[in-house]
């Protein structure tokens, strides 16, 4: 219908839609600034506070000192209980990922009687789990198989308690899975083992990445499982040793605290971008339905 | 506004669930293999302590004191005396705000949009905001903790700078505001990220034929995107309610007060079983708030189902 | 196993027992002609969890030979059958041990329940008046002060409120976050104030006429004349605010323990947590007064409150004996002399004490004025739930609530967790 339009009004109407699309390019790039220094604010106290000589809990222009850092490293325990928790975390990663990846395949694809509400029950009671209530049945569990004090123990009951929510989640992915790649891989001859390694976990990889990641955040983070089972402070991971730099009476003492709490984070960030590049979230290709 | 081409773009004739159907032909007993490891190790791990955990609540149950070496059975009392307790139901209400207003709505809502916003960004702008949204959900809550209370500190917080409000008590002053807006902030990277996985899983053939058959960003939000997501957004949405109602990081930031205003459900769990004492009747209160979550879960389920 | 670590939480415990108590021990019995491994497990976590972790350890029949508890938590862990009496465990040698004659008898029974010692107590501390003499002297108060009454407290409080800007007055812990802190540095030694113990014959105070002092005495100070910060005894982390108030000169008169000279204001380098580099010129220390001269607990002027903790033996040690033996020998003389070297503090030892503590002003004056007129807390299973409730009805004072209507919740809350029989009222 562009035939009766002077080119003036043609000309005024792509000018108005310009400037919408600008307007709107603003005002989106806005919220994202502003929502990002909302995110940003409260974590400005980590980069002040360590290199402070006396921090509190106020964000200040620091009396410039690395002392702190140097406390921590006489700690004895700080350095192997990075590497402690490294361990349990990717060991319950590995864990996780290799049952839940198998597990969520076959519940998606092959229906086991009562199957959503065996999911949906085992998700409820992984709540009760991570409770203080169960802390006692867990402790006298380990106990009688023997696996106190051991990382794997640790590892075996972390994933017992996040394995739900992953297959949970995993199963999602597998669904949304287009089921003629597995048809056409089955007419090329692939046995069930193939198509899932060669074609459904390509495609479900970005969920089984942040599967991955998930399950190290929630790691990293847990303080009662391995402290409880846990007896020896060198095997404790730093979740753990976090809660040593108090005093006697409660105290936290921010010098040691927020040097360590910039050292905690760093790994888990690092884990996240390796992950995400290696295996993150790209969109798939090659492969047309 | 659907356009008739050869490739399909009716989301639903073409919507790539492939649940149910053994394309792949794996078979019940191959099946059963697959998901043996997983739910042996989750049997032993997780559903013998809950189930003891249920009959510790049936019981008077303390660590220590005479309780712990002559335990009774006391039946339903410990419910009995929750649903007594004026401070059950307080908590009850808390909670129930907080996880609608920091989970559902708070955390799912900012978590999609940032995952469909960041899609348009460039590189280094789109590493910047993950980046600080992730660092406050990977940093431990005891950290975080330290991070919010230096924020809203009354005399020499950042807030109170920023804001030239110097003396105001935000932690007394509106607590069940902040534990929610700080619970937003350290949940909303699961979200994020969730969606993002989700987003990138949605077939790029599809959004490319919708476009040319010229739907906008939304109707391609609409027709496309959410109807793949469902499933993702029903999980999501199902994770986060669970979790906010389990998550105990903002007893580290108001220790349940002032009074008893912040007072959620794991904390007042926490509060009866490990300072009280009373595990038989933490113990009963796990089993109660795996009740409502039950319901929620219920409901959950129905409308997605009434949307397949 | 005790829990304290190196480089964490109470460092210099777990340094002595790894470089001292260890070697030393094993050398010991190495000239006896006996070859023992002495393994420390380190803890060093919030007190909560270590009561869980050894709670679950002595019930599943594990732990190590000797563990440090809280002496508040002596009575319910034997109660539970955790922990046995020392003669029953280690035999007569444990009650002829020469120790026991230099422990008075008041800090043998912070390690006592029902008349048997359960374990040997560690030290002691104690609850005085923390002042600021610079604050003081602005206000035009004495710089060496001894308050002798409530009345003489509030009316330095007021003194400072009319005098000196932008300072809080008064420090009285309230409020449940605190936590422990509002009963032992606030509550409690105010309630010894008024001639009324806690607990006493078999039953605890209730609405009591000391209770209501009490009380009256919190609305006067945050209510009433505003000589406190009620916010800060809401605030989930006003404690430690306090400290940093009090270190920047803000707060004019504090109550704390012993702890808070040691480890909060200490000027050594990286030792305290809130370092007042003046802290020996510029901070007073005074006894806590009774309500009024006379009107404390077995008629005294003076009160504090008390606690520690101790060191126990496992039942399920398999060798008792030489598990008594490490136990005697981490409390020989030398044993707290080599303790005394990381960081001094009050040995439950007179020998030891009457050595050491000379050289630390503030420490002597707790050991020899605070501590004989000191009270310990009751030893039962109920009494963090009694405590958490008296911390309540501090908050609702604080918070404006009256005191006849905090009574109505207080009572029938005491009522649930002891029954209603053991719970005193009126007088």
């Amino acid at each position: 219908m562009t035939t009766a339009l002077s080119p003036g009004r043609t000309r005024r109407k792509a000018w108005t839609r310009a400037l919408r699309r600008t307007a709107e390019r603003i005002v989106f790039v806005t919220a994202l600034v502003l929502i990002g220094a909302l995110f940003a604010l409260p974590l400005a106290w980590l980069l002040v506070a360590p290199f402070d000589q006396n921090p509190t809990m106020a964000v200040k222009w620091p009396q410039w000192t690395l002392s702190s850092f140097q406390r921590l490293m006489d700690n004895p325990y700080a350095l192997t209980s990075i590497l402690n928790s490294l361990l349990i975390a990717l060991g319950t990663m590995v864990v996780v990922i290799a049952l839940g990846t198998l597990a969520s395949y076959a519940l998606s694809r092959v229906r086991i009687p009562g199957r959503d509400a065996l999911l949906y029950a085992m998700l409820l009671l992984s709540s009760i789990v991570t409770g203080t209530a169960a802390m006692v049945p867990t402790f006298q569990l380990m106990n009688l198989i023997g696996l106190i004090n051991t990382h794997t123990g640790v590892i075996l009951v972390l994933a017992g308690g996040l394995l739900p929510t992953v297959v949970f989640i995993l199963k999602d992915f597998m669904d949304s899975v287009p089921k003629s790649y597995e048809e056409s891989a089955r007419l090329y001859g692939a046995g069930p083992g193939r198509i899932l390694a060669d074609v459904v976990i390509p495609v479900a990889r970005p969920g089984i990445a942040f599967v991955a990641i998930w399950s190290v955040v929630q790691v990293w983070g847990n303080f009662l499982v391995p402290y409880l089972l846990l007896r020896d402070p060198a095997s404790q991971p730093a979740a753990v040793l976090m809660y040593t730099f108090y005093t006697e009476s409660g105290q936290a003492d921010l010098r040691l605290i927020s040097v360590f709490a910039l050292i905690f984070a760093l790994p888990v960030l690092l884990i996240y971008f390796v992950v995400n590049r290696k295996f993150g979230f790209r969109f798939y290709g090659g492969i047309k339905s | 506004m659907p356009v008739a081409k050869t490739t399909q773009t009716s989301p639903r004739a073409q919507r790539p669930r492939g649940c149910d159907e053994d394309v792949a032909g794996l078979g019940g007993g191959r099946a059963l293999l697959f998901v043996a490891p997983a739910l042996t190790l989750i049997a032993l791990f997780l559903l013998f302590p809950a189930v003891w955990t249920i009959y510790l609540g049936l019981t008077n149950y303390r660590l220590t004191g005479l309780a712990a070496s002559a335990t009774d059975v006391v039946g339903a009392d410990n419910y009995l005396t929750t649903l007594r307790d004026p401070s059950f139901w307080n908590s009850l209400r808390v909670t129930v705000l907080f996880v609608a207003l920091s989970g559902v709505v708070g955390q799912s809502l900012m978590g999609f949009s940032l995952a469909w916003s960041v899609r348009r960004l460039g590189g280094w702008a789109r590493t910047a905001l993950e980046s600080v949204v992730l660092a406050a959900w990977v940093i431990p809550g005891s950290v975080v903790s330290f991070l919010w209370i230096a924020l809203l500190d009354r005399r020499e917080g950042t807030l109170n700078a920023l804001l030239h409000m110097p003396g105001k008590a935000w932690l007394i002053e509106h607590p069940l505001a902040v534990i929610i807006i700080f619970n937003i902030w350290c949940g909303t990277a699961f979200s994020m990220q969730l969606f993002s996985s989700a987003l990138s899983a949605v077939p790029p053939s599809q959004l490319e034929s919708s476009r040319m058959a010229g739907a906008s960003g939304w109707q391609q939000l609409r027709d496309v995107v959410l109807p793949t997501i469902r499933g993702h957004i029903l999980t999501n949405t199902l994770m986060i309610t669970l979790w906010t109602f389990n998550t105990f990081t903002p007893y580290l930031l108001t220790a349940g007060g002032p009074g008893r205003r912040t007072e959620i459900m794991s904390v007042y769990i926490y509060k009866t079983a490990i300072p009280g004492g009373h595990l038989g009747r933490g113990a009963a209160l796990s089993v109660l708030m795996l009740l409502i979550n039950l319901v929620i879960a219920l409901a959950y389920m129905r409308v997605g189902r009434s949307r397949r | 196993m005790s829990n304290a670590i190196s480089g964490g939480k109470n460092a210099a415990e777990a340094t002595w027992i790894e470089e001292w108590v260890i070697p030393r021990f094993k050398e010991a019995q190495k000239n006896a002609g006996r070859e023992v491994d002495v393994i420390f497990e380190a803890q060093g976590v919030d007190d909560e969890d270590y009561k869980t972790k050894t709670a679950l350890d002595f019930q599943s029949g594990k732990g190590a030979d000797v563990v440090s508890l809280d002496g508040i938590w002596i009575g319910e862990y034997a109660q539970a059958d955790y922990i046995k009496p020392l003669d029953d465990v280690a035999g007569a040698v444990a009650g002829s041990w020469d120790g026991w004659t230099q422990i008075p008898e008041a800090i043998q029974g912070a390690a006592s329940f029902e008349g048997k010692r359960y374990g040997v107590p560690q030290g002691a501390d104690g609850r005085v008046i923390y002042y600021n003499k610079t604050l003081f002297e602005k206000a035009g108060l004495p710089a060496d002060w001894q308050p002798t009454s409530w009345d003489d407290i509030l009316s330095a409080a007021r003194a400072i409120k009319d005098k000196v800007a932008d300072v809080v007055p008064l420090q009285l812990n309230a409020g449940t976050a605190m936590g422990e802190a509002t009963s032992m540095q606030g509550l409690l030694p105010m309630l010894m104030g008024t001639g009324q113990h806690l607990w006493a014959d078999g039953a605890w105070a209730g609405d009591t006429q000391g209770m209501r002092q009490v009380l009256d005495l919190y609305k006067t100070i945050y209510v009433d004349e505003g000589l406190g910060d009620p916010i800060l005894q809401q605030e989930a982390s006003g404690r430690d605010t306090s400290f940093q108030e009090f270190a920047a000169g803000r707060i004019a008169i504090l109550f704390e323990g012993d702890y808070f000279w040691r480890s909060v204001i200490n000027p050594a380098e990286g030792v305290g947590t809130a370092p007042m580099a003046d802290r020996d010129t510029v901070v007073g220390y005074a006894k806590i007064p009774a309500r009024r001269p006379g009107a404390g607990i077995n008629g005294q002027d003076y009160v504090s409150m008390s606690g520690g903790t101790a060191r126990v033996l496992n039942p399920n040690s398999a060798d008792p004996e030489l598990a008594w033996e490490l136990l005697a020998f981490m409390n020989s003389v030398e044993a707290f002399e080599a303790r005394a070297a990381g960081t001094l503090s009050i040995s439950p030892r007179d020998d030891v004490n009457a050595k050491l503590l000379a050289s630390d002003p503030m420490l002597s004056f707790v050991s020899e004025h605070v501590l004989p007129i000191t009270a310990y807390r009751p030893g039962l299973a109920e009494y963090p739930e009694v405590s958490v409730l008296l911390q309540q009805t501090t908050l609702d004072v604080v918070m404006g609530t009256g005191i006849d209507d905090v009574m109505r919740s207080y009572v029938p809350g005491l009522e649930g967790v002891v029954g209603a029989d053991a719970v005193t009222s009126g007088n």
